[in-house]
């Protein structure tokens, strides 16, 4: 037996310290540097398409084309829209997915830490290669996020390497670490959850961030096929999609949307996931209907395979595929309306705090009814057909990806941002914060839909003068927007950097996350928790777990 | 239960009912004229939506509202809600309701779906009862077949043929109160044609040819759009539409046959020619826009 030289060794090291800001630049394996890398890179892309929006509604508040040449709108609507989803909304889910899933099952890390590293070390080239096409001649993509062929393989340079082509890599890679990402949190969240974990006493938000990523996992390769096929019609010269040369253009747009259509599930599956976790602690109350909540997330994501083609009734869709689409999306808002209603029934004669946190919770669910109304308006096949490719469409899915899907990443941002950081947000300026973005919301997506209706088609740099009334007050909405995200970024920065101290557990939330220091040390847990109660016991009095209290 | 709160929601939901009501007839104000039998099915059938959709989020808003304003907690109060995990019979209950509301809304969506007579391009041509079914609705009585238009897309401009009078236009002239056929053919890439006064819209898919039909009923000028994004002068592939009674369009068709084919105003040619001459051109390089076409008749 060697000696002992330096009694030192045997101190097992636990930093208290946050981890050292240069690790964010590292390829670190801690699933919390990876949780918060995936935010801010995603964030930052947020903030890059949201100028690109700004610029569009700069171009939109008049009639004429006349701010920005037709080429340019058309590859910054492209690249928005892009951006937003392949930069901004996936990784920023992954982040949250990254940080939270290890620390509320138990876990010490994810499944595949180096695995992890990797996904996420593919998020900054996918957004920097989204970035750089606006370099290459000719232009980033014009084709939207859609790329329909024939005209997404127009090339007008004839270059090989186009706008088009970067775009198809770079969602092709994205969809590479999608992969990968979802194998491991799955792997992670059915093998990993600590003793008595059982799927009944797992968190809300863990149920929904599986479903979502199980949806991954059977569309992306459906995605990922059509998407090298396209890349070869571009620029190998084959014909699956040209019609001229017999192939179909029809069979892109299923390959698209068989993946594209769960795609918003994927997204939009962890914020019910973030909903459910917050109403809970600001209501002081256990989440109404617990089980039957995380069971309608796997609904959703078995129905969600089965919609995709209700974003093609006037694609030439026969009429009895339009039929039978159109009761299969009715279907999904079953399971969706459960939710909402579930929402409802916990914060219903509880003991309320509106914290910044439930403030865009509880703006987020507002916003989502407005947005499943107007959806299962869409779903019905006469009223799409008016409606499809207008304004009307932009304005719905707006109502989800922003008044639902960014509220609800605010809400958990300002929840966990104590934990993450060890420190307090200023509440007065994150409800400012929510304030502005509430209206700005309001008065950019609302005017959408009336446009919609009037028959206003969307991606277009240009309209008719009768239009004119409500994109200025779009406009307006959207420019109070870009102003809203100043007192946000004022709040974080100067609270990382001088905070009140948070301690463990500032919202008196019961969760595993809760029980551990602010921030976690590096392994998480000391020793891992023993679960022995369903996760939202508000009003009980029982502890959570054997060991460790709660 | 007690009375006293039977009542009060039955006053709220009588009064949700009311606004929801009024909301729904106000949704006819919100669309362009009715110049088609399918706009008045289709404006129908979005009133009603709105009217169910209204009530729901008046009733969620209210529920939320109510809560906020009757059980925030106040600022040093730490104590916790009661414990309450779920109620089966709510819980089966608002499953019930919102499946049966669907259920309802996806079946009469399908009589107005089977009224509009809107074929996918797959369907036999038509039946003759639907056509029917789809003109009782407006109070019409005569249905006369008429000769089939053809319209060709491309980018970006729209050509309309009437074969028979060998007439090529560039608006669409379509007598009133006739079941109009088209058929919709595209040069380049997948278009979309979409007059919003009518409430239709079809996808133009290349190298196939759609049969596409609806009535117009009201005389008048209207506009139709290209809806599928078809590149750089999407926004400016608009059409004029002319809705006229029988005696105008027989005028107008024979008028147009006379004239010899001149070149038609086409923005999107006009537009990249000027592009072309400034050096400073800000875009980017685009698809070159077919020329402008060869017509008989153009505005
Ligand atoms: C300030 C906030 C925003 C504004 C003002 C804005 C504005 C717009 C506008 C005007 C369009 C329509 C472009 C067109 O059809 O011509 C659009 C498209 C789109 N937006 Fe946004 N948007 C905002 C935020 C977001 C966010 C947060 C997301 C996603 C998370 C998003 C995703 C999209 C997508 C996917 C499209 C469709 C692009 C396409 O048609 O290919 N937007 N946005």
């Amino acid at each position: 037996m060697t000696t002992i030289t330096n009694p030192q060794e045997l101190i097992p090291e636990t930093p208290k310290t946050p981890p050292d800001w240069r690790q964010y630049f590292s390829f670190s394996t801690d699933h919390k540097v990876i949780g918060i890398q995936y935010i801010f890179t995603a964030f930052f892309f947020f903030l890059v398409a949201g100028i690109f929006a700004m610029i569009m509604r700069g171009e939109l508040i008049t009639p004429e084309p006349d701010l920005l040449d037709r080429t340019v709108y058309n590859g910054l609507y492209t690249m928005h829209g892009t951006i937003m989803i392949f930069g901004w909304t996936f990784p920023v889910l992954s982040g949250f997915a990254n940080y939270l899933v290890p620390l509320m099952i138990g876990a010490r890390d994810m499944a595949f830490p180096r695995l992890n590293a990797a996904a996420f070390w593919m998020i900054p080239v996918v957004g920097i290669l989204f970035i750089l096409s606006f370099l290459v001649p000719g232009g980033p993509s014009q084709a939207g996020w859609w790329a329909y062929p024939p005209q997404s393989v127009q090339n007008p340079t004839g270059n090989l390497v186009n706008g088009q082509f970067i775009w198809l890599l770079a969602v092709a890679i994205s969809g590479v670490s999608s992969i990968m990402g979802a194998l491991n949190i799955v792997t992670t969240i059915i093998r990993m959850r600590a003793p008595g974990m059982g799927w009944f006493k797992t968190p809300a938000f863990v149920w929904t961030v599986m479903a979502a990523q199980i949806i991954q996992l059977y569309g992306l390769p459906a995605l990922t096929a059509g998407v090298v096929m396209l890349l070869c019609d571009l620029t190998f010269g084959t014909a699956f999609f040209d019609p001229a040369q017999g192939g179909n253009p029809v069979l892109f747009e299923h390959f698209f949307w068989f993946y594209s259509h769960p795609a918003v599930y994927v997204m939009v599956l962890p914020v019910f996931g973030i909903f459910s976790e917050i109403f809970p602690v600001y209501a002081r109350k256990p989440l109404f209907g617990y089980k039957v909540v995380a069971i309608s997330s796997i609904i959703i994501t078995v129905l969600g395979g089965l919609v995709w083609v209700h974003h093609m009734f006037a694609s030439g869709t026969p009429g009895w595929m339009r039929v039978l689409f159109m009761a299969s999306t009715m279907l999904i808002a079953v399971p969706t309306g459960i939710k909402v209603f579930a929402w409802v029934g916990t914060i219903w004669g509880g003991k309320l705090r509106l914290d910044t946190s439930m403030l865009f919770g509880l703006g987020g669910l507002i916003n989502f009814v407005f947005a499943g109304i107007t959806g299962i308006m869409l779903s019905s096949v006469p009223i799409d057909i008016h409606v499809n490719n207008t304004y009307f469409i932009v304005g719905h899915f707006h109502y989800v990806l922003y008044g639902t899907i960014v509220f609800g990443i605010y809400a958990g941002i300002y929840h966990w941002f104590p934990k993450m950081t060890g420190r307090m947000y200023y509440e007065g300026l994150g409800k400012l914060h929510f304030y502005l973005t509430f209206i700005g919301t309001a008065l950019n997506f609302v005017p959408m839909h009336p446009l919609g209706l009037m028959g206003m088609p969307r991606r277009v740099a240009s309209y008719d003068p009768e239009f004119a009334f409500w994109n200025v007050i779009a406009s307006l909405g959207a420019f109070l927007l870009g102003v809203s995200t100043v007192p946000f970024l004022l709040n974080m920065v100067s609270s990382w950097i001088s905070g009140k101290k948070a301690g463990d557990n500032p919202w008196r939330a019961i969760g595993l996350e809760w029980l551990v220091s602010s921030p976690p040390d590096h392994e998480n847990f000391e020793e891992i928790p023993v679960v022995i109660a369903e996760p939202y016991g508000y009003g009980k009095d029982e502890p959570l777990t054997e060991n460790m209290g709660g | 239960m007690n009375i006293k709160r039977i009542i009060t929601l039955g006053a709220i939901t009588l009064f949700l009912a009311g606004v929801s009501f009024w909301i729904g007839q106000l949704s006819y104000s919100w669309f362009p004229p009715q110049a088609s039998a399918e706009a008045i099915l289709y404006d129908d059938l979005f009133s009603l939506l709105t009217g169910i959709g209204t009530f729901i989020f008046l009733g969620v808003t209210l529920a939320v509202f109510y809560n906020i304003i009757f059980y925030q907690a106040g600022r040093y109060n730490t104590s916790d809600g009661p414990p309450i995990e779920g109620n089966i019979k709510l819980e089966i209950i608002w499953t019930a309701i919102p499946l049966l509301l669907v259920i309802a809304i996806a079946v009469i969506s399908y009589q107005t779906y089977d009224q509009m007579d809107l074929h996918g391009p797959t369907e036999i041509a038509h039946l003759p009862q639907m056509m029917d079914a789809a003109y009782a609705d407006t109070g019409q009585s005569t249905v006369e077949s008429m000769t089939e238009i053809e319209v060709d897309s491309q980018q970006w401009a729209w050509i309309f043929r009437y074969p028979d009078q060998n007439v090529t236009s560039t608006e669409l002239h379509l007598p009133v109160n006739q079941r109009a056929h088209l058929k919709l053919r595209s040069k380049d890439v997948i278009h979309g044609f979409y007059i919003p006064a009518f409430r239709v819209k079809q996808d133009i898919i290349p190298a196939k040819t759609i049969d596409f039909e609806f009535t117009p009923i009201l005389e008048g000028n209207y506009r139709l759009r290209d809806s599928q994004y078809s590149g750089t002068y999407f926004a400016a592939m608009q059409a004029d539409v002319v809705v006229e009674s029988q005696a105008d369009y027989d005028r107008w068709l024979k008028k147009a046959a006379k004239q010899i084919p001149t070149l038609a105003p086409n923005q999107a040619a006009s537009e990249y020619a000027r592009r072309e001459q400034k050096s400073d051109s800000a875009g980017w390089k685009t698809v070159v826009p077919a020329p402008a076409p060869m017509v008989n008749y153009h505005p």
